[in-house]
């Protein structure tokens, strides 16, 4: 146990390391912009008065690093700054579309997770059979199709040759529960699919290593029934593996949703970022970013975290 | 004829993979001669239906779709080359150089690859490019670099297996340099993973600059690019024209192709007969 809890603290310690440095990144990152920010956005032929203006407002007339832990503070605050586009405060853009992208994200995983660890392990189990080969075939050419070839087919097929379901994906806090997974079941099939045949390829690698591991092989050797090996022997050693898949997944998928966003003009945080990086308003493109960042890490922390946890070969020290 | 006989041995899926690859550089080669229009000429309505004129119709503009296609093959292939090339290059110097140096340049390198690979690259790369604007040679290069962290694991771990090899325990002893060792000893015998690692990586890369354009944020028009195709003609899908899913699928088709290739590589590298 002990040790156990070490690897997570030492885990958990690079994390946040990680979000720091990120943190940094972002930061420096609009400090690397050729003249600074104020020039950028207004140009180079404003007046001087104006870009002074514009400096003491977004306080770039102080030194970086106190201008970062102040950033860094405000920015843990909830306090995002104004959008330089139109103004409004960034958390007020920000918060309800990172609601809509974790709704979009949340939904295709309660659909994705099961059915691709199900398919996965049959797959593994079953392998070499025509099954396996199908699954593998469908699951390569997903892989390889943009998001948005498989996104537009389905608007072809479902919205446009068959009216069955909006080519738009808005949503509104007006519309219940059902109605809102009405408008998103677009978007969230495209997700769905293409997260799927990434997390069943993983899962199916991940169990034909564990079968070919030499206790399974000693497990059949003595005699016991397959059905026995499987749950008593494969699975436990499974698990850690299976996890680890599925919370690298959940952490593409936050991201993924950026694409499929644009194409279904949902009201999200990627469309937002989208958005900003072409009118290059800085702040928000930091602050989106940053949020990305930050839960693409935490999800990528939580992997680890869980796989180290649930590694049958920690919890028993010597 | 090693060549040949490689192929005579591959699985249908490999041929296939091959053969979709020629069509799409051949297409890429030979657009000039094969379209009589050029890249940017308008020739009909706007989303006209296929006729014998514009054999898939044309665009949102009027311009003959089939024609972007066979230049958007030039731009998006090359693009996604240089890309793929540039941070094969990055990547496998500093790979092999952390593997071979050892020490604290290898710990430094790896450290500032494991943040980069923390940071989710759709989202790194557009920051980046809301920074330094979106010029083709700023989204090789951005590319490039998020690309090269993955040749940078790969090809350090590969050479970490060499490195300690009778041979090149050898050449260090004659006094070779660090240059010459990476030259000659190392990069002859990584070079099967390396070569599968291309493809996938091409993959990657290709499918990031399609991304990229259908945002809005890679190539510019009016060069024909297929990501950019997408966007352009997206407007189309919900009257019923099938418009934007052929640059689309043509995007889906070489990616295809070439997993398929990459796919029969890495069976043949591990030696697995499944």
């Amino acid at each position: 146990m002990n040790s156990t809890a070490t690897m997570v603290l030492k885990r958990l310690g690079l994390g946040f390391l990680t979000l720091i440095v990120i943190s940094i990144l972002i930061f420096v990152g609009v400090e690397a912009l050729p003249g600074d920010l104020a020039e950028a956005v207004l140009g180079q032929n404003a007046l001087p008065e104006t870009v002074a203006a514009f400096r003491k407002e977004l306080k770039l007339d102080l030194a970086p690093h106190v201008r970062y832990v102040s950033w860094l503070g405000d920015f843990l605050k909830g306090d995002f700054g104004n959008s330089l586009a139109n103004g409004r405060p960034i958390i007020d853009l920000i918060g309800w579309r990172f609601a809509n992208t974790i709704f979009l994200a949340a939904t295709a995983a309660v659909i994705a997770v099961p059915i691709s660890i199900i398919l996965g392990i049959l797959a593994a189990l079953y392998r070499n059979t025509l099954f396996d080969r199908i699954i593998s075939i469908s699951t390569l050419s997903a892989i390889s199709f943009p998001e948005f070839f498989i996104a537009y087919i389905l608007i072809f097929l479902l919205s446009v040759q068959v009216v069955v379901f909006p080519s738009i994906s808005n949503i509104n806090d007006q519309m219940n529960f059902w109605e809102k997974i009405y408008a998103i079941a677009l978007p969230c099939i495209t997700l769905t699919m293409v997260v799927t045949a990434h997390m069943m390829r993983q899962t199916r690698a991940a169990i034909i290593n564990i079968l070919a591991s030499p206790f399974i092989e000693m497990a059949h050797l003595k005699g016991l029934k397959r059905l026995r090996i499987i749950v008593l022997h494969a699975f436990p050693n499974a698990l850690s593996p299976v996890i680890n898949v599925v919370a690298l997944n959940l952490a593409y998928l936050i991201v993924g949703v950026v694409i499929i966003e644009v194409v279904f003009v949902y009201p999200g945080l990627g469309q937002l970022l989208v958005d900003s990086v072409s009118k290059r308003d800085i702040p928000v493109v930091q602050a989106s970013g940053l949020v990305f960042a930050a839960t693409y890490v935490g999800l990528n922390l939580a992997a680890d975290v869980f796989s180290i946890i649930s590694n049958p070969r920690l919890r028993n020290p010597k | 004829m090693a060549f040949f006989k490689l192929i005579r041995q591959s699985p249908l899926s490999a041929r296939i993979g091959l053969i979709i690859i020629l069509i799409n550089i051949l297409a890429a080669i030979l657009a000039p001669v094969i379209t009589p229009y050029s890249e940017t000429e308008i020739v009909a309505d706007v989303w006209a239906p296929n006729s014998i004129d514009n054999l898939l119709g044309t665009d949102n503009l009027g311009r003959d779709l089939l024609t972007r296609l066979l230049y958007g093959a030039r731009n998006t292939i090359a693009i996604a080359i240089a890309t793929t090339i540039l941070s094969f290059l990055t990547g496998t110097i500093f790979g092999f150089f952390a593997a071979t140096l050892g020490g604290w340049v290898d710990q430094v390198l790896s450290r500032i690859i494991d943040i980069m690979m923390a940071f989710p690259t759709l989202i790194f790369a557009l920051m980046v490019l809301s920074v330094v604007g979106t010029s083709i040679s700023a989204l090789i290069a951005v590319i490039a670099l998020l690309d090269s962290t993955r040749v940078y694991r790969l090809s350090r771990a590969v050479a970490m297996d060499i490195g300690v090899m009778e041979f090149v325990e050898a050449a260090r002893l004659r006094g070779e340099k660090i240059w010459w060792l990476m030259r000659h000893e190392i990069l002859p015998n990584a070079m099967p993973p390396l070569v599968a690692e291309f493809g996938l990586r091409f993959c990657f890369v290709f499918l990031f600059i399609a991304a990229l354009s259908f945002l809005g944020l890679g190539i510019k028009p009016p060069a024909a690019d297929w990501g950019g195709m997408v966007r352009e003609n997206a407007g189309a899908i919900t009257f019923g024209i099938t418009t934007p899913l052929w640059p689309a699928g043509a995007i889906a088709f070489l990616t295809v192709g070439v997993n398929l290739i990459v796919d029969w590589f890495l069976r043949l590298a591990s030696g697995l007969k499944d």
